[in-house]
């Protein structure tokens, strides 16, 4: 909330300047977010009139005006599109200082002396207003900051101070002087309000049926009152300095009250209600047109206030416009009501509405304070706009209205708490300061216990803890000691069997990678290219920050290609990024829950390796990102295979799906001409691994060395173009005698001398025995074996 | 032919070879089986036998003095030939090396890693959730019921089953606090999510939970640890106030300034001159929220604190503008590797 420094002083003036009265509010935890000057000092000006106003002889935009000060008439060359004869306005006269330190002088504008300036509302640091000079209607000759600054200071601060959703209560003056009282333990000066007698005996009558919603609801009717005359000076200045603008003289003075005592209120127009005032619940069927001018149908949730026609206010929020006071009105009925907080909280934003009422009861009025509010607007009121008042009527329902609890504090728990040893005295003129009623005060073997009950402005104190944190913000949290916890020390748990993701991670930036982190929302038509192909229904955000940012990515896909994309739109020729978080699928069979997985994933554009004298700049291809996955299986010490093709959104001849054993892990290769078509993008290579299989770390153990040498014999078979050189591996890998401990494939070749359905592979077996030296025999032996094996399983022939 | 001819021939025909194969005939010329001074050896069985030992003795001086200077030629031949091939061999060792790219870590994950570290080091554990919660984790669980005014606070992604993106790591305390039994000592790292886009929002950012459960654990051992952590997260002495706020997953509640890390408090364009940073949010868990999970609050008290890793960062590496970490720049990334 916005408010005037000097308006407070009025109330409680400590002996502090403005920033360090500001930085103690900040410190006790009622947050100055920014200051603005409301109003600063001037001199010189005076109330002037303008005798005569003339076009200037060589400028469109200026007039000659004629200006008396009373006394003397000046000439004064002025630009206002509303300076005309007859008007009485702001004349800073040659001498005068504005805001600003700005000194006015005698000048010459386009050749036409001028003696002092006529000034604008901006001009002289009373508000935005620079659209033209003020109007004004005081005696010509007056000081203008003597008449400026007769109720409040020039110089004065607006003050916005952001506070928490538990400190309603500070939401006024009277609030943020009684903490400001407390806090510098001073005696707050609040304003003497005084019940009026009723002249009238006119009253509506007021029915609650929503008597837990609205315990508590004030009404009075004021008669015969004269709205066609603007709010006094004194009351829109308080308001601007509020930050609030004036309206008309009855929301002007509701708005005074609310800032002042923190009371929201609303003023009906008492012709335009039908019979009395039911305050109920919204029924099928009510709608309602706001003061704002939009119609909203209401919902069985929403408080209304109603006549006998329907709805006229939605409660605590925001009145109606038909019903409202308008500038004709001669009949008002004030209502000023205490709505519970639960009966407000969230409305207004079911509407998408927040006003300075929702905000007020969401937090909790002080539910003792609407009689001192309705007496004060009253007072007000009659002084502004006359009238006749008829009694304050109050309608209550007493067992729905909040009591305060008797809460306990325990001098010990405090102190456990806390970390302090507390002075018990200061605990007392602490709880006194703050208005809570002490009801017991006992000493037990482990101390001062107190019994308390809070003071009806307080919405916020209901346990222990609420105490505790009172006494802590009253002791200052800076005067709280600094120690460290003590703490029993159990070592860490270790797991042999798992690496970390710090540890995937650093591995994968040894392979070149660089990290990126994505958006874990994704453009579902991108989700659709790559996922929905695989059948895979991504979930989709009710609110989304937009319709690129609405459903939850499934893979890591969407965000590394966006990526890969932009770096290329930026020059960046060749690059590898990689990704680790959660992706988002649908539940298995059977579970309700979205799961929730780690996935590593990587992308690789460009290049294969930089740019370098002695590299042939070959591009980067299937194997060069295979190779990528392979160095993770192997450090997860994982065997993984690859069954082609991945999936749909994959290239069909370069990519495969990633498998441990019979489960699925991830995919790798190119991906598919159409996909890459629909992204935008060519010849990119990814990987995307299960984070949970990757990140397996498999138990290492010694398996004994042999001492006798290995040999080594290479075969080359002529094998049909279509086997697989996995198949190839593996029969050889589950066929061979244990002497072989190594099959490498170092060669595979298609071509000239061989048929062009077939390829010829050239494999090397090492051959090794933990138990001798290997003779002749069973060299021959060995490599004959793998040769028949490959004779009988593929059809293979040497070459 | 005289010994003295013939060895004169011989270290004229060593000086005159140019290589180690013209040097070795040489060797063979002379020294050999039918080399010249062994000729001469042979010849001796044709002298009186009693000059016999003298001319001997004269032909081995001069094979000797043949040998000697045929391998200090070598020798030389030899030095020459490593001279030459090692000029040949000779590369412009300030050619660029061969390397593949390297890759690094995002600055978010390395000051990740850095608040890991520093609180592993106090054993502190370092724990996981999920980014898709329930109502009952995010919000009911810490003690904000639906109506709360602090809801508003949140910018909250729903997905409209019940389920929303979790809109700070705090969710974790309340698993940690159901999982496990006091004493607890946990940072929770993650994701967080908030609808909210401009200069210093991000709809997704980075956030730290701790959360410590014991016996006696206060208020001071709180401001401790965040002084502590805030320290050693810097690595400068720098002077740290706490403001009462409110959370209502905490009583006493707190916001925590840092001194400015730029000016070290003077006031600078980082700090809005007030000399002061706003870093993190503490305080002494709720009792309603310890209740919840099933924690004696007679027994137990607890702090909790949490923070965003992306302003962190943004001061550890003086990166001026939030939105830099999610446009994955390569030449950006490439600055912290």
């Amino acid at each position: 909330m916005k408010f005037s420094e000097a308006w407070l002083r009025q109330w409680v003036n400590p002996p502090l300047g403005s920033d360090e009265l500001l930085f103690q509010m900040t410190m006790a935890g009622l947050e100055v977010d920014g200051t603005e000057p409301a109003a600063q000092a001037f001199s010189g000006v005076v109330v002037g009139e303008i005798i005569s106003a003339e076009q200037h002889p060589d400028a469109d935009k200026l007039q000659v005006c004629q200006v008396s000060d009373g006394a003397e008439q000046f000439q004064v060359v002025c630009g206002a599109p509303n300076a005309r004869a007859g008007l009485v306005t702001a004349f800073a006269q040659v001498g005068a200082v504005l805001p600003g330190n700005f000194k006015i002088k005698k000048a010459k504008l386009r050749g036409v002396e001028s003696f002092g300036m006529l000034c604008s509302a901006q001009e002289l640091g009373l508000g935005d207003d620079a659209d033209g000079i003020v109007e004004l209607n005081h005696p010509v000759g007056s000081d203008l900051a003597e008449i400026a600054g007769a109720d409040l200071p020039l110089d004065d601060l607006t003050v916005d101070v952001d506070l928490t959703p538990n400190r309603g209560d500070c939401l006024s003056l009277k609030g943020l002087a009684r903490e400001v009282g407390v806090l510098n333990n001073l005696e707050v000066t609040y304003p003497q309000i005084t019940p009026i007698p009723a002249v009238t005996r006119r009253t509506l009558p007021v029915t609650l049926e929503a008597a837990e919603q609205c315990p508590r609801y004030l009404g009075r009717v004021i008669e015969g009152v004269d709205l066609s005359q603007p709010s006094p000076n004194w009351l829109t200045e308080r308001l601007r300095r509020c930050g609030l603008r004036s309206i008309d003289p009855v929301v002007d003075v509701t708005n005074y009250v609310l800032i002042e005592l923190g009371q929201p209120m609303h003023a009906f127009d008492l012709d335009r209600l039908d019979s009395g005032i039911t305050v109920r619940m919204a029924q099928e069927g009510d709608s309602l047109v706001l003061l704002d001018g939009q119609e909203v149908t209401l919902d069985p949730a929403t408080l209304v206030i109603a006549d006998a026609s329907g709805p006229v206010a939605m409660a605590g929020v925001m009145g109606g416009k038909n019903s409202g006071v308008q500038s004709d009105s001669t009949n008002i009925f004030l209502e000023c009501a205490f709505f519970a907080p639960i009966a407000i909280a969230g409305t207004a934003r079911r509407y998408g509405l927040h006003t300075d009422a929702s905000h007020r009861y969401e937090r909790g009025v002080d539910f003792q304070l609407q009689a001192e509010a309705i007496e004060r607007a009253t007072e007000i009121l009659l002084a502004i706009v006359g009238g006749q008042p008829g009694p304050m009527v109050e309608t209550v329902d007493q067992p729905s209205m909040p009591t305060q609890p008797q809460v306990r504090l325990r001098e010990w728990k405090l102190n456990s708490v806390l970390g302090i040893t507390t002075d018990v005295a200061q605990v007392d003129e602490a709880l006194r300061r703050l208005d809570f009623t002490v009801t017991e005060r006992k000493s037990s073997d482990k101390g001062i216990e107190w019994q308390i009950v809070a003071p009806t402005h307080r919405f916020d104190i209901a346990i222990e803890a609420d105490l505790i944190e009172e006494v802590c913000r009253i002791y200052g949290y800076n005067n709280i000691p600094v120690t460290k916890p003590t703490v029993r020390l159990p070592l860490a748990q270790v797991d042999l069997q798992r690496h970390s993701e710090r540890q995937l991670r650093e591995r994968l930036a040894g392979l070149g990678f660089q990290e990126v982190v994505t958006y874990s929302f994704v453009d579902p038509r991108v989700e659709q290219s790559l996922n929905q192909r695989v059948g895979l229904q991504a979930k989709m955000l009710a609110n989304p920050m937009s319709s690129e940012q609405s459903v939850m990515r499934t893979s890591l896909l969407p965000g590394l290609i966006d990526a890969a994309k932009k770096n290329a739109a930026r020059q960046q020729d060749s690059g590898r990024l990689f990704e680790v978080g959660l992706v988002f699928k649908p539940p298995h069979e059977q579970e309700q829950e979205v799961q929730q997985d780690l996935t590593v994933g990587g992308i690789m554009w460009g290049r294969r390796s930089p740019e370098a004298w002695l590299d042939d700049g070959a591009a980067a291809d299937f194997f060069d990102v295979k190779g990528v996955v392979e160095e993770l299986g192997q450090w997860a010490g994982l065997t993984l295979s690859y069954q082609p093709p991945a999936d749909e959104a994959m290239h069909p001849g370069q990519s495969a799906a990633v498998m441990l054993d019979d489960r699925h892990i991830g995919r790798v290769g190119r991906l598919h001409p159409m996909v890459e078509k629909a992204l935008d993008t060519e010849r990119v290579f990814i990987f995307e691994l299960d984070g949970s299989a990757i990140l397996h770390r498999a138990k290492r153990r010694h398996g004994r060395v042999s001492r006798y040498p290995a040999v080594r014999r290479d075969i080359a078979v002529v094998v049909d173009r279509k086997v697989s050189v996995q198949a190839v591996i593996d029969v050889l890998s589950r066929g061979m005698d244990s002497i072989c401990t190594n099959i490498t494939l170092f060669d595979v070749y298609e071509g000239e001398g061989i048929d062009s359905q077939e390829k010829s592979l050239a494999l090397g077996l090492t051959l090794q025995s933990q138990e001798t030296t290997l003779g002749e025999d069973e060299i021959n032996a060995a490599a004959q074996s793998a040769v028949t094996l490959l004779e009988q399983q593929f059809g293979a022939r040497l070459r | 032919m005289n010994i003295e001819t013939v060895l004169q021939q011989g270290v004229e025909a060593a000086n005159a070879a140019e290589d180690l194969r013209s040097l070795d005939d040489v060797r063979v010329n002379y020294l050999g089986k039918k080399g010249g001074l062994t000729e001469m050896l042979k010849g001796l069985g044709k002298l009186d036998p009693a000059e016999r030992p003298q001319a001997g003795a004269k032909i081995n001086e001069a094979k000797v003095a043949l040998q000697r200077h045929i391998a200090v030629r070598k020798n030389a031949l030899e030095t020459a030939a490593m001279a030459a091939s090692l000029a040949a061999e000779t590369l412009d060792v300030t050619l660029p090396g061969r390397r593949r790219d390297t890759g690094g870590l995002h600055p978010v994950t390395q000051a990740m890693y850095r608040i890991e570290s520093i609180f592993s080091g106090a054993a502190y554990e370092i724990v996981s959730g999920p980014e898709i919660e329930n109502d009952y984790y995010n919000f009911e669980a810490l003690n904000i019921p639906s109506h709360h005014p602090a809801r508003a606070m949140h910018d909250t992604f729903y997905f409209g089953d019940g389920t929303l993106l979790r809109t700070h790591t705090s969710p974790s305390q309340v698993h940690t606090m159901e999982r496990q039994e006091p004493p607890i000592r946990v940072i929770c790292p993650g994701r967080v999510y908030r609808r909210d886009s401009d200069l210093t929002h991000s709809p997704m950012f980075h956030q730290v939970e701790g959360l410590v459960v014991d016996e006696n654990i206060s208020f001071a051992d709180l401001k401790g640890t965040v002084i502590d952590f805030l320290q050693r997260f810097f690595e400068k002495e720098l002077q740290v106030r706490f403001r009462p706020s409110y959370f209502p997953f905490t009583e006493p509640s707190a916001e925590v300034d840092v001194q400015c890390v730029h000016c070290l408090g003077k006031g600078c364009r980082v700090c809005s001159h007030t000399g002061w940073l706003e870093v993190m949010g503490c305080g002494m868990v709720h009792p309603n929220v310890l209740t919840m999970s099933n924690i004696d609050t007679e027994v137990y008290s607890a702090f909790a604190f949490g923070f965003g890793v992306d302003r962190l960062a943004m001061l550890l590496y003086e990166v001026d503008d939030l939105r830099l970490f999610f446009e994955n720049d390569l030449r950006f990334l490439r600055q912290f590797n």
